[in-house]
This record gives structure tokens, C-alpha cells and sequence, in this order.
């Protein structure tokens, strides 16, 4: 995320963010935004971005349908980058049953709202596809989804 | 009190901000005292006015930010009461005018009749909440001139502050706008690329007599 200028991060936990919000937290250059609810933090992006900030959304799937509305009223209907980093639960090898059902629609939406995603899966590949994540971003002036997957965000306890 | 008094009170102090306003009749009649680069409205996505100017207060904490926002758009984010309350931006200024409906949604009518009220109209107490959340400073004021007073202190202050101003639901002379609203975006933003100025000397309430409620002398050339 600092290879390509986020300063600002909003967050809300689950399993898989939890070192990225810890580091996120940690680190003296990154300021975070503990949300209480996902919409929330595409109005604190479209705030940075207006103040002239880049910074990024660490959510799960049900997160990313809790904002629909500010994604469509804010970032949609005002132009506005916007980069999601969205844990991408309920697919192959999912164990929770209650993540089940929002890993199936994540992308359907996505796809009906016309916001361009990549699902990132090896660690090689996160540098470069943050890189043209964050400049379709800005160039779109749209929202754009990392989806980021099993094996890139957790291990299975032995 | 009308909430078009409270903007002209305050109007002046706006100048060197960074003001995100809600829809409807607040954001009309802001426009209507005269439009500044400096001003977005938020024609949409109730309850998210606050967290942009969230936004804006953290990256830019050097520059005085002030949310309009309503009793209504609060009520649909009351959660992030609590994300300002604990991120507590010491730059952002948090004006909530409460008219206990859901005015510019189609929730009144002419008349300042209210058929669709907010819980505020039965008890909710919003600056309460503000307060409860871990706002430093929360108000809760019903006259012009203690609006006035209350919001050019938080203004020139140095404290997350909520002003919750209760007014008349009466709708605004006219809802025009002729600002398109990508146009108003990125006019926002080019201003908010502009260092804000050196701090100036705070003006004092201008102290305002029961008999002229709606007249404040330093805005007087500008209604001329």
C-alpha cells in the first residue's frame, strides 16, 4: 500500500486483516480509521481524496455490501478513486458456514456495478497489481477491487 | 430558528473552510448566500457528510473543516458519531440543524408542516448522543444568538465540537442550484489544494436583539 502513496486507511477486522491492520496501525506513516460500520470509510476516502490523500479500504465481503450505498452515492455518482482490498471469504476450503453466502455475490455485484477486480493469490503478484489497481483508480476516478484470496491471507492452523 | 438565519451567522467564517454540507434545503441554502469553491454539497448518501469531512480533517489538519449536516443524514450513520468521537479530529466542526423531519426527502411540507418526523421528534437527543459518543464538545442550542455564539467558538477553537441547532422544517425558497455536482466536485478539491490562510483574529458574536432576528449587520451589504 505505501509502494503506491496510501496514507490513510479505514478498517474494520476479520481473521485474514488482521496483521495488515496491525501493520497499518504500527506504522508512524500510516494514519488508520477504525470504522464502525464499512460505509463509513468510502465517505473518509472521498474525503482524503478531495484533501489530496490516497488511501485504501481493508473490508471482508459482507463489508463491501454493507457499503453499497456510499460506494454508489459517493464514489460512483462524484467520480471518486476509490481502492478496496477485500478479503475475499466463502470460496474453496471456506470452514465457516456464515461466510458461505456473501463469497457468492461479491462478484455478481461487483460485476452489476461495472467496478473493475482482480482476485490477488501469490505474494509476487501484490506490488504490481496494487500498483495498477491504484492507477485505474485514479485515471477511472472509479472504485476498484483486489480481492484477496485464501491463499494469499491465511494458513490453516496444523 | 431558521436554519438560513444560522448559515448567514456563520457565513463569514466559512470562507477559509473546507464545508461539506447534506442534500435538500441546507445545501440550497448555503448556495444561496453564495457559492465558494470551498463548499461541497453531498447531494446523496445520506449520513456519509460527516465521514468525509472526517476525511478531509484528518489529511488536512492543518485547515478548519465544518460538516452541515441534519437531524435525519445523522440518524442513518449514528456509528460514525462514535469513528469521529474516537479519530477526534481537533479541526473539524460538526453542525447538525434538527428540524425533526425528513424535510428535503419529501418528509414535510409547505407550511413547516411535518408528517414524516425523525425520533428526534419524540425524544432522541442528538447532541446527547454526540456527547455520549466522546465528542469533546457537544451543544445542543435553540437560539440564533446562542447558535452564533456556540458555533464561532467551535469554529475558532481547537476542539472536536457538535452543534446541534434545533429550526423550523421549512423548506428553502428555492432548491436551484447551479452548480453541477461534478462540477462542485472538482472544484472542491482544486480548493482544497490551496493552503488555507493564516489563522485570522476570531470574530465575536455579533450580538443580535429579539427584535431583528433575521438581520445580522455584517451580512447586510451582502443581502443589499
Amino acid at each position: 500500500m505505501k509502494s503506491v502513496g496510501v496514507t490513510l486507511v479505514s478498517a474494520l477486522p476479520e481473521t485474514w486483516l488482521v496483521h495488515l491492520i496491525r501493520m497499518a496501525d504500527e506504522d508512524p506513516q500510516m494514519t488508520l480509521v477504525r470504522l464502525a460500520k464499512e460505509e463509513e470509510g468510502v465517505g473518509v476516502s472521498a474525503g482524503a481524496h478531495f484533501a489530496g490523500v490516497r488511501s485504501a479500504m481493508l473490508l471482508q465481503n459482507h463489508g463491501f455490501l454493507q457499503a453499497i450505498n456510499g460506494i454508489v452515492g459517493v464514489s460512483l455518482l462524484y467520480k471518486i478513486p476509490l481502492l478496496m482490498l477485500i478479503t475475499d471469504r466463502g470460496s474453496f476450503g471456506e470452514k465457516d458456514p456464515w461466510q458461505t453466502e456473501g463469497g457468492k455475490h461479491t462478484r455478481p455485484v461487483l460485476d452489476a456495478l461495472h467496478i473493475a477486480h482482480e482476485d490477488l493469490s501469490r505474494p509476487d503478484d501484490v506490488e504490481p497489481k496494487m500498483a495498477q489497481a491504484m492507477t485505474l483508480a485514479q485515471s477511472s476516478l472509479s472504485p476498484v477491487a483486489l480481492l484477496l484470496q485464501r491463499d494469499l491471507m491465511w494458513e490453516e492452523p496444523k | 430558528m431558521k436554519r438560513l438565519d444560522c448559515l448567514k451567522a456563520i457565513y463569514p467564517e466559512l470562507e477559509d473552510c473546507a464545508v461539506v454540507t447534506i442534500m435538500g434545503a441546507v445545501a440550497a441554502e448555503l448556495y444561496s448566500l453564495g457559492h465558494r469553491a470551498n463548499f461541497f454539497y453531498l447531494e446523496h448518501a445520506m449520513g456519509l457528510a460527516s465521514s468525509i469531512g472526517l476525511g478531509i480533517a484528518l489529511s488536512q489538519p492543518e485547515r478548519k473543516v465544518v460538516v452541515i449536516d441534519g437531524d435525519g443524514s445523522v440518524l442513518m450513520n449514528l456509528g460514525g458519531l462514535t469513528t469521529l468521537a474516537r479519530s477526534r479530529p481537533r479541526n473539524l466542526v460538526h453542525v447538525i440543524f434538527d428540524n425533526e423531519t425528513l424535510l428535503s426527502v419529501g418528509g414535510g411540507a409547505p407550511g413547516g408542516y411535518k408528517w414524516f418526523t425523525t425520533a428526534t421528534s419524540t425524544g432522541s437527543d442528538l447532541a446527547g448522543i454526540a456527547k455520549a459518543a466522546g465528542y469533546p464538545r457537544s451543544q445542543l442550542v435553540r437560539e440564533l444568538e446562542d447558535f452564533e455564539e456556540a458555533a464561532l467558538d467551535a469554529i475558532n477553537g481547537d476542539e472536536l465540537s457538535c452543534i446541534v441547532a434545533k429550526v423550523d422544517a421549512e423548506m428553502p425558497k428555492s432548491f436551484l442550484m447551479d452548480v453541477h455536482m461534478l462540477e462542485n466536485r472538482f472544484e472542491f478539491a482544486r480548493a482544497l489544494q490551496r493552503p488555507p490562510k493564516d489563522k485570522r483574529e476570531p470574530r465575536r458574536p455579533t450580538r443580535i436583539t429579539k427584535e431583528q432576528p433575521t438581520t445580522i449587520p455584517a451580512l447586510k451589504s451582502r443581502e443589499d
